[in-house]
Parts: structure tokens; C-alpha cells; sequence
């Protein structure tokens, strides 16, 4: 039998940009398969635990670990950059912002990484872009370049990105904050997919009736803290922190 | 104005405005070689190359080029740097268009925004693979530009050689007003010379970035 448990575990996490304290001793556990969203005030430091887990931030103490290795382990450089490149092919990361390459076209971006790390041909690297982009509903605009998409499009462009480097892991820092609300559906639709396809993922969001809908466990976050957690019915009908109550509150005012 | 002596002495002047395009061509390639270890250095991860790099810079764009030109030139013997007058001008010139060079090449790649390289490590690239198939893709397209400002800069830059006695343009006009006692006429010719030059090249360079963009 596989050990499912701990498939990501993040111990004591501490980071500190400069004399700012932004996560204060976070512990978290996701198991394979399991989706959990991060939840939280502006500045409470979501982004930047996401960041922690590829280490796009170094984490100033504690420890990042999925399936089984050290992710941010103790190495001389020239090791450790060898040892985090590949850390980083197994988890995906969508930005809010996208971060589509756009010198290349949909196709090239997707096939890019691949064909680097992976040594895949052409010709295996187009067909595993076109899989990519046929499960995204982007086939159509292979040939494109991401400034001739709209945004729901550039986000399934660039969760298609990540998935070609067959991760096992995939984290979302507000993969739909920056698109018009018209297109938050087609890009939440592909998450849907890959909550049906049994992908591990860490969602950071501000939108409450997704969380609600596609994840196992929610986090609320607040100050560098985890405040609370638990089981999406509880944080969101039922939750035990006043904390967690009056964002809840203000922000679902705050939607209307 | 005496158009008749500007006709005949003309010949005399494209030779000289021959050597002019070859060092601006050789100034040009020694500067862009320098201006991309200086962005190097100064983008480096390590402390005492970044601090080079801020030196040049800093040190050559903090000093007139003449006074760059004379201590190659004239200082250089004492310290054992024996250059001829043509060699010691490409190599100030270049050296010096490399400062300003740095800067841009720098400012091209600090402009891409952080995003770009960060997608790309996160995919896994290298901080070598990100730079080379994300970032100076990018940032080649931003710099073509700038870059011929610098390139404009250096060809003008080059009447200075004069000082140290390189037969090209500006000398050879000077040479002329010696015999002619016409310093019109002749710095005339001159400036209309490097007018082409610098036009030529400036469209040159304009192609060049019509180019960058369409692809
Ligand atoms: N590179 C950095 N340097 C200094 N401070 C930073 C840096 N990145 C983030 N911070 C600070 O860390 C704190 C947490 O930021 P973070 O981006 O993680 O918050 P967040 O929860 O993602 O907020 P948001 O909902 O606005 O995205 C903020 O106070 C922010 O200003
Ligand atoms: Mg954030």
C-alpha cells in the first residue's frame, strides 16, 4: 500500500523579509490528492508561504517537504540549484498575473520546459503540448501569442504550461484575481478538472464559493498565522475563530 | 564659399572617412563586448563582480573619453602599455562606449519583469536556461534602440582620436584648414561625412528593430 499521508508537509515555517515577520511557525500537512485552500487578508502572507513551497522565497526557518524529499534542504549552491531544479519540474505554479512568455507562442510556451528538462523531441513535445492544451479547451489557439489571448485564456495557457512538466504537485496564487469576472468561470472549470483528476493542489483565493465547492480543507490565515482550519463546511458556515468570522463577514459584504 | 577646393580635396576625405566607419565598426564590437560582461557583472550573484562592474561604470562614465584616450595613450608607455595611435583608439573608445553600454544592457534585462523569471524557474530552467530562453530574448528586443543611441554617441565619439594623431576624419580636416586657411569649407566636408555615417547607421539600426519586433 502507498503512504498517502504527508505527501506535503510544511514544518515551523518561519519568514522574515528584513525585520517584517511574514509567516510565523506554519505547520501544514496536505495529503496526495487533496485539495486545500489558503484563505486570508491582504498581507497575511499567503503568497508568500505558496512562494515558500517551490522556493521562489527561501523560508528563513523550517522545513518544506513533498513526497518523501527535502525541498529547501541545506546544500552548497551549485548542488542545491541542481537539487531545487528538480524539485521544481514536480510542482506547478499559476501566477495571478500568468507570466506567459510572450516572445512564444502558446505552443512554444508549453513545450519549452519540456523539451529543456525532459528531452523530449519535437515531436513528442508538440504532442504532449497539444494533450495539454486539448484538456485546457486551448487547442485552437496553438499558433497564438499570449497577447492575442484574453485572460481566462492566458491562465489556461499557462496552467497548461505547468501541467506539461507533469508535476505532482500544483499551487495557485489567485489564478482568477485578475480577470474579468466573465472569464473566472472557464478558468475555475479547469480546476474543477483537475480536482476530478485527483491532482494535489494548494489554491490560494479570495473567491469563497470556489473554495467551498472544489476543496477538501480551507486555511484561514491571518498575520503570518494559520488561525484556522478544517473542513471547508466548518471554516465557512460554522467557524470556531472570531477572527475568521469578521473576514468572513467583511468580505462577503464586501463581495455584494 | 569655395566648393571648387571642397571637390578637390574631397578624395582625401572619404579615405579618411573610411577609417572613421572602421573604428566606429571596431569601437562598436569592442563596446558591445564589454557593455555585456559589465551587465554581466553587475547582475552577478557575487559581491566583488558586481562591485567591479559598478567601478567601470561609474569610473568611465565619471571622466571625459579624451582623458581616457590620453593616459592610454600618452600614460600608457610609462606603465609599459605600448599602443599605436589607431589601437589605442579603438581600445578608449571602446572601452568607454562599454560603460554606457553596460547600463543599457542592464536596463533591458531589469525591465523584463520579475514575473518572466520566476515562471520560468518555477517550470525548473536554470538561472542560465531562464536568462538565455526568457529574459534576453525579451530584453534584446528592448535594448536595440538604446543601444544605437550609444552607437550614434561613438561614432561622433571618434573625432576625439584626432587628439592622439589617427588620420580619420576629423584630422584630416584639420589638416586641410593647414594648407588651406579655409576651416569652413573643410569642417563642412567633414560634418557632412559624418552625417552620413551616422545616418546609415541609425537606419541600420532602425531595420534591425522593425525586425526584433515582427518575429
Ligand atoms: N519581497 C518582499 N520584500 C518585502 N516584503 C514583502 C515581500 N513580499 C511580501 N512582503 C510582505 O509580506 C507580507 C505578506 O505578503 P504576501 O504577498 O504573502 O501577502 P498575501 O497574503 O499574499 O496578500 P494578498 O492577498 O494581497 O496577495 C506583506 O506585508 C508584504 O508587504
Ligand atoms: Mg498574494
Amino acid at each position: 500500500m502507498t503512504d498517502t499521508s504527508d505527501f506535503v508537509r510544511i514544518e515551523h515555517a518561519q519568514k522574515s523579509f528584513g525585520k517584517l515577520e511574514v509567516l510565523k511557525d506554519i505547520s501544514l500537512t496536505v495529503e496526495r490528492g487533496q485539495i486545500v485552500a489558503i484563505i486570508g487578508p491582504s498581507g497575511s502572507g499567503k503568497s508568500t508561504l505558496l512562494r515558500a513551497i517551490n522556493d521562489l522565497d527561501a523560508l528563513t526557518g523550517g522545513e518544506i517537504w513533498l513526497d518523501g524529499v527535502q525541498v529547501n534542504k541545506t546544500l552548497p549552491h551549485r548542488q542545491y540549484e541542481k537539487h531545487i531544479n528538480e524539485m521544481r519540474q514536480q510542482i506547478g505554479m499559476v501566477f495571478q498575473h500568468f507570466n506567459l512568455f510572450p516572445h512564444l507562442t502558446v505552443r512554444e510556451n508549453v513545450t519549452m520546459a519540456p523539451m529543456l528538462l525532459k528531452d523530449l523531441s519535437k515531436a513528442e513535445a508538440n504532442k504532449l503540448a497539444e494533450e495539454q492544451l486539448d484538456h485546457v479547451g486551448m487547442l485552437e489557439r496553438i499558433e497564438y501569442y499570449p497577447s492575442q489571448l484574453s485572460g481566462g485564456q492566458k491562465q489556461r495557457v499557462a496552467i497548461a504550461r505547468a501541467l506539461a512538466m507533469k508535476p505532482k504537485l500544483m499551487l495557485f496564487d489567485e489564478a482568477t484575481s485578475a480577470l474579468d469576472p466573465e472569464l473566472v468561470d472557464e478558468v475555475n472549470q479547469v480546476m474543477k478538472k483537475l480536482a476530478e483528476d485527483h491532482m494535489t493542489m494548494i489554491i490560494v483565493t479570495h473567491e469563497m464559493d470556489f473554495a467551498a465547492a472544489v476543496c477538501d480543507r480551507v486555511l484561514f490565515m491571518d498575520q503570518g498565522v494559520v488561525v484556522e482550519e478544517g473542513p471547508p463546511e466548518v471554516v465557512f458556515k460554522n467557524p470556531v475563530k472570531d477572527r475568521t468570522r469578521e473576514f468572513l463577514r467583511k468580505h462577503i459584504e464586501g463581495a455584494k | 564659399m569655395d566648393f571648387e577646393l571642397m571637390l578637390k580635396v574631397y578624395p582625401f576625405f572619404l579615405e579618411a572617412a573610411w577609417l572613421t566607419i572602421l573604428l566606429s565598426v571596431l569601437t562598436a564590437i569592442l563596446g558591445l563586448t564589454c557593455g555585456a560582461l559589465g551587465a554581466a557583472a553587475r547582475l552577478s550573484r557575487f559581491r566583488t563582480l558586481r562591485f567591479i562592474g559598478a567601478a567601470y561604470v561609474s569610473v568611465i562614465r565619471g571622466t571625459p573619453a579624451l582623458i581616457q584616450l590620453f593616459i592610454l595613450y600618452f600614460g600608457g608607455p610609462q606603465i609599459g602599455i605600448q599602443l599605436d595611435a589607431f589601437e589605442a583608439g579603438v581600445i578608449g573608445l571602446g572601452v568607454n562606449a562599454g560603460a554606457y553600454m553596460t547600463e543599457t544592457i542592464r536596463g533591458a534585462i531589469i525591465t523584463i519583469d520579475k514575473g518572466q523569471g520566476e515562471a520560468a524557474r518555477t517550470l525548473g530552467l536554470s538561472q542560465w536556461q531562464a536568462m538565455y530562453k526568457v529574459i534576453l530574448p525579451q530584453s534584446a528586443r528592448l535594448m536595440i534602440r538604446p543601444l544605437g543611441v550609444n552607437i550614434n554617441a561613438l561614432i561622433k565619439a571618434t573625432a576625439l582620436v584626432a587628439a592622439i594623431s589617427v588620420v580619420e576624419l576629423t584630422y584630416t580636416a584639420q589638416r586641410y584648414i593647414g594648407s588651406t586657411y579655409k576651416p569652413f569649407e573643410m569642417f563642412l566636408l567633414a560634418g557632412i561625412l559624418y552625417m552620413i555615417i551616422i545616418y546609415v547607421a541609425g537606419r541600420g539600426i532602425a531595420w534591425l528593430d522593425r525586425k526584433a519586433q515582427i518575429t
